[in-house]
C-alpha cells in the first residue's frame, strides 16, 4: 500500500522508530527534577558522562573496517595515541581535534594506512 | 552579550558539524542503497537526530526487517539517550519545563558531551550557546544526510579530508578532561574495554548502554568502598 507515493510500511517504520528516539531523549529531561534526586541516584550519574563517552569512542578506534584490529594497520587507533598526548598537553579541544584531523590527512596522503 | 552566547554556540558545535555533515554524507548514500526515498532520508534526519540509531534503520530495512524487529533495535540503540538526558537533568532545573524538552530534542552524543562537559567546568548552563549548538548541528546533520541522499554519486570520496576522524578526536579530546581522577580513568578504561568487547561479541546494539550501566555502577561502588576506608586509615594516623 501507498501513501503519498511512500511505502505505507516505511512510513509506519520511520513513525515508530522516531517515537523510540525521542522519547528516551526528551522524558527524562523534561520530567525529572534533578535537585530532588535521590543522593546515591544523583552520585551514579556524575559517572555517566566519563562512562558513555569511553563506551562511544572505544569501539570508534579499537574496531576499524568492522573488525577488532589492534594492529597499527588501524589508522584511527595509532593516531589516538597522539591526538590523546595533544589532549592532555594542550588541554584545547579545539588544537586537541586538529591535531588528530590533520594526522589522519597526513596518513593518508602519505599512505601510511 | 548575545553575540558572545552565538559565538560560543558556534565554537562547541564547529568539530560536531564537521563530523556530521561527513557521517550524515555517509548515511544519505547508504539509505538511498537500502531503498529508502531521498526525501524521507532528510524527513529521518530532522526528526530521529541520531546517527546511530538511522544507520541501524537503514541497515535492517534494506535486510527486509519487520516493523517490531526494527523499532526494537533502534530502541536499544537509543536506551543510552534515557541515561544522558537524566544525567544533564541535575544541571537544568533553573529552567522552565518547555525549554528543557526543546533542549531533550537536540541531544545527541556529541552535544551532550560537550554541554556537560562545561557545566563540569563550572559554567553555568547557558540556554542561548546550547541552542545555538544543538541547532547548529542538527542542520549539518540534516544537510549531509540530503547531499548524500540526493547527490551521493557525485562525490566519491570524503576520507581524504579526514573528517571521518573527527568526532573521535572530538571524544577524545573530552575524555581525557573527564578523567579527574584515578576512579574516573578507572571507569572510563573498563567502560571502554567492555563496550569494545560487548560488540565484538555481537551485541553491537546493546553494547553502548551496557556498559556505560556497567562503568557507572562500578564507579559508585568504588566511590562508596573508598570513602568509609580513608576515614578509617586517618583515624589511624591520628596519634
Amino acid at each position: 500500500m501507498n501513501i503519498a507515493g511512500f511505502d505505507s510500511n516505511l512510513l509506519l517504520c520511520l513513525a515508530s522508530c522516531v517515537l523510540v528516539t525521542q522519547l528516551p531523549k526528551v522524558l527524562p529531561i523534561t520530567f525529572l527534577r534533578g535537585d530532588h534526586l535521590p543522593a546515591l541516584l544523583r552520585k551514579w550519574l556524575d559517572f555517566i558522562p566519563v562512562a558513555v563517552m569511553a563506551a562511544l569512542v572505544g569501539p570508534d578506534i579499537f574496531i576499524y573496517e568492522g573488525r577488532l584490529n589492534v594492529s597499527t594497520s588501524n589508522l584511527f587507533l595509532l593516531v589516538s595515541i597522539p591526538t590523546l598526548v595533544a589532549a592532555w598537553i594542550f588541554r584545547n579541544y579545539f588544537v586537541t581535534i586538529a591535531v588528530g584531523i590533520g594526522l589522519v590527512i597526513a596518513a593518508r596522503f602519505f599512505g601510511i594506512a | 552579550m548575545a553575540l558572545a552566547s552565538w559565538a560560543e554556540g558556534f565554537r562547541r558545535a564547529l568539530p560536531i558539524t564537521l563530523g556530521y555533515v561527513t557521517v550524515g554524507f555517509a548515511f544519505g548514500v547508504l539509505a538511498v542503497k537500502n531503498n529508502i526515498p531521498p526525501s524521507l532520508c532528510v524527513a529521518m534526519a530532522l526528526l530521529m537526530f541520531s546517527g546511530s540509531g538511522q544507520f541501524v534503520f537503514a541497515a535492517l530495512w534494506g535486510a527486509g526487517a519487520s516493523l517490531l524487529s526494527l523499532t526494537a533495535a533502534v530502541g536499544i540503540v537509543n536506551l543510552r539517550y534515557l541515561l544522558m538526558s537524566a544525567a544533564e537533568s541535575p544541571w537544568l532545573t533553573p529552567f522552565s519545563r518547555f525549554k528543557r524538552f526543546l533542549l531533550g530534542l537536540g541531544l545527541t552524543d556529541e552535544t551532550f558531551a560537550v554541554h556537560i562537559t562545561s557545566m563540569q567546568a563550572g559554567e553555568p548552563p547557558n540556554l542561548a550557546v546550547m541552542f545555538v549548538c544543538n541547532c547548529s548541528t542538527h542542520i549539518a546533520w540534516i544537510s549531509g544526510c540530503a547531499i548524500g541522499a540526493y547527490f551521493g554519486g557525485l562525490v566519491d570520496d570524503v576520507r581524504p579530508l579526514g573528517l571521518d576522524f573527527a568526532i573521535t578526536a572530538m571524544f577524545l579530546a573530552l575524555l581525557v578532561p573527564q578523567c579527574s581522577s584515578r576512579l574516573h580513568f578507572l571507569v572510563a578504561i573498563f567502560t571502554l574495554c567492555l563496550s569494545v568487547a560487548l560488540k565484538c561479541q555481537g551485541m553491537s546494539q546493546w553494547n553502548i548502554a551496557l556498559a556505560t550501566i556497567a562503568g557507572a555502577t562500578l564507579g559508585l561502588l568504588c566511590s562508596l568502598h573508598k570513602k568509609p576506608a580513608k576515614i578509617a586509615v586517618d583515624e589511624d594516623e591520628i596519634p
